[in-house]
């Protein structure tokens, strides 16, 4: 499954030192996408901002395009689309839709109590 | 096979709807070729109504019979539970997974595992889907049920709108859907998905009536085509679905005209000397004890020694039971039994709903391939269903024992207060020869009468038998029918006494008058002799007078002659002749 996740989104490249960093492992984010839809487009950047402001140094985003990929649909369940996965911290937690209400994705990831 | 399959269609149906056969048993003739190919199909009903069943019943026969794969897309179980369920109908799911030719994802959402902000749709389905589909390059797909979206996920508008999507999609992929549906309070499905797929929707059903569940499909709406709108029962056993389509079996089975024995001569000639027609239907109708099943004994008898398989459904008795009882009789079943000619099924009827009795019996009837079926008795029916269901079952066992040219013989038990006649009105319309036992009480005794009541297409008799169980199998003697009416039993016998003694009261009563009538003869020849010989007598003494008197006058008549020549001469010649004539009259006398 780490095989095959696209990351080579220009929008992530800038933070690609901080995800190899000590705190790398602490939030692991898999967001599954079906092509570069507007949506899926916003659902990443909503993500990235939040990551940067809350979690600054301490994530790793995947981006799963399952347009590319639909055997991996089947492993994290997705069937919304965007659907953020926290694989890390344990336990999964799964997050759907454009990540737009930034209070709901806090709370969903567990970042912020609710 | 694909291809196969539509051309058939097509040949059936130039310009109509093309139809995809689900292998479905039964399920086909009512559809009049299966589902709507191409097309999306509602399948709703409440728990354990067998929805998933029927779901995975047609892409297991679409995969192993027409070569058709399909995929599974289960929202409740997972593949390997779904295995497991289906194993007991001879379903080898993972054996059809590594063939390619069926793919089962379980999609499993918790709502609790999931935040929901902003916009999202159900790609993720649709790309799992569509890739499973491509995968093995399925033609039919279900979906399991569709409603778990519902409870899942929080917005039920995103749901409604990409259901839509889903089902144009489904159209546009030409795949066979089937969706099912749990039943709603008041609805046909929970969430209204009827809406979406307005081209087939099927409910099934299963009713509980008098504590036994008999389950039912109806199909509610076919698009573009005629479809049976009954309501059709059926039944899942360990060859998976069947539906029993009492329409698809019509009035039109062959009638042979070859005649098989009753087992008995009696009875045989009461029948015009021949029996049953093969093929035919027979009611033996009577109140309890009356002999009903001993006739159906003789009757299987009969047939197993001519060679001929037999098959009593018992729902009375066990099958030592009735050996044993018939052995008593002189029926020995056990040898035909052994020699693989005779089967019992025997079960008690409320055991299952009249369906399913219908169903076993159809199995076993196809299964055994008998010439000879004894259904003992059919009034036991009616104690789980009512009478139009029996009525309605019966029907559907006749037509098919007669489709198969299958001699029945099936025994009625009435009530012994009502009309026996009336009582049998309900299924008397099916049966082609309708005979009748009867007890007869009178004079502190029961005596069995048997009569034919009809036979259609035989010239039977219309006497009333005395049935007779003996040590050696069932008898029927004549009735003795005198001036004070029919009798039978000890009553016969009596009668049978008094009328031999009135033939020898009669016998003395013409000897006596015999004797009388010699007696006056002899009388009247003595008195004719008496009466001659007095009449001799008196005969001769008149002649003897007359001979006298004539005597007399000649010598009168001489005297006066002589006188007459006196009185010429002086008087006292007449005094000399009075004196004369005084003296002849004294020797006349």
């Amino acid at each position: 499954m780490k095989t095959t996740p696209k990351r080579t989104r220009p929008a992530k490249n800038g933070h690609a030192p901080q995800a190899d960093g000590n705190n790398s492992h602490r939030w692991n984010l898999r967001l599954y996408v079906a092509g570069q839809t507007p949506r899926s487009i916003t659902a990443f950047q909503n993500l990235k901002k939040i990551c940067e402001e809350y979690l600054q140094g301490q994530y790793h985003i995947e981006v799963v395009d399952l347009m590319e990929n639909p055997t991996l649909a089947r492993g994290d369940q997705i069937l919304a689309i965007p659907t953020l996965v926290r694989k890390l911290p344990q336990p999964i937690r799964k997050i759907i839709g454009d990540l737009s209400n930034t209070e709901r994705v806090l709370v969903g990831l567990d970042i912020q109590s609710r | 096979m694909a291809s196969k399959t539509n051309r058939r269609n097509k040949s059936n149906h130039v310009a109509g709807l093309q139809k995809e056969a689900t292998g479905i048993s039964g399920f086909d003739e009512i559809t009049g070729g299966g589902l709507p190919a191409g097309r999306p199909t509602l399948i709703c009903g409440s728990a354990g109504a067998g929805k998933t069943l029927f779901a995975l019943e047609f892409l297991v026969r679409g995969a192993s019979q027409f070569n058709e794969p399909g995929v599974f897309i289960s929202f409740e179980e997972t593949g390997d539970e779904l295995a497991t369920n289906v194993a007991s109908l001879g379903f080898d799911l993972k054996q059809l997974i590594a063939d390619k030719k069926l793919i089962v994802d379980y999609v499993f959402i918790e709502r609790s595992e999931i935040e929901e902000t902003g916009e999202y749709d159900l790609e993720g389905l649709f790309l799992r889907l569509g890739y499973a589909v491509d995968q093995i390059g399925a033609k039919r797909v279900v979906l399991d049920t569709l409603e778990a979206l519902f409870s899942a996920l929080p917005n039920e508008a995103i749901i409604r709108a990409e259901l839509r999507r889903l089902f144009r999609w489904l159209k546009e992929k030409g795949v066979t859907a089937l969706i099912t549906c749990e039943r709603g309070e008041g609805t046909l499905t929970r969430y209204g998905l009827e809406e979406y797929v307005a081209d087939c929707v099927i409910l099934l059903d299963n009713r509980v009536q008098n504590q036994i569940s008999t389950r039912r499909l109806r199909i509610i709406k076919y698009r573009g085509t005629s479809h049976g709108t009954n309501e059709y029962p059926f039944f899942i056993d360990e060859n998976g679905f069947s539906v029993l389509p009492i329409t698809s079996i019509g009035l039109t089975h062959k009638a042979p005209t070859q005649r098989i024995s009753t087992g008995n001569a009696r009875l045989d000639n009461m029948l015009d000397g021949d029996g049953f027609y093969r093929g035919s239907s027979i009611l033996v109708s009577g109140t309890a004890g009356t002999g009903k099943s001993t006739i159906a004994a003789h009757f299987v008898n009969a047939a197993c020694q001519r060679g001929e398989r037999a098959l009593v459904f018992a729902f009375e008795e066990s099958q030592d039971q009735i050996i044993r009882n018939m052995r008593s009789i002189g029926i020995d079943l056990e040898p035909c039994v052994k020699r693989g000619l005779l089967r019992f099924q025997n079960a008690r009827p409320s055991n299952f709903g009249l369906e399913v009795h219908l169903a076993l019996i159809h199995k076993a009837v196809c299964e055994f391939n008998p010439s000879v079926v004894v259904v003992d008795p059919i009034t036991n029916f009616v104690t789980i269903g009512n009478e139009q269901e029996t009525k309605a079952m019966l029907t559907r066992l006749i037509d098919l024992l007669k489709t198969r040219q299958i001699t029945s013989v099936f025994t009625s038990l009435t009530g012994s207060a009502s009309d026996v006649e009336d009582s049998e009105v309900g299924v008397s319309s099916l049966m082609d020869t309708w005979i009748l036992v009867k007890n007869v009480e009178s004079n502190g005794e029961r005596n069995r009468g048997l009569y034919i009541l009809k036979a259609r297409g035989i010239a039977h008799s219309n006497q009333v038998r005395e049935f007779r169980l003996t040590d050696h199998g069932m008898e029927l003697i004549d009735t003795y029918v005198g001036s004070d009416g029919v009798v039978m039993g000890s009553a016969r016998a009596v009668q049978a006494a008094r009328e031999a003694a009135a033939v020898v009261q009669r016998e003395e009563a013409r000897q006596r008058k015999q004797r009388e009538l010699q007696r006056r003869q002899e009388l009247f020849e003595a008195q004719v002799i008496a009466l001659r010989s007095q009449y001799e007598s008196e005969r001769d003494l008149l002649l003897k007078e007359l001979e006298e008197d004539e005597k007399r006058e000649s010598v009168v008549a001489s005297q006066r002659n002589e006188m007459a020549r006196l009185r010429r001469a002086d008087i006292a010649l007449d005094v000399e002749e009075n004196g004369a004539r005084k003296a002849r009259k004294g020797t006349a006398r």
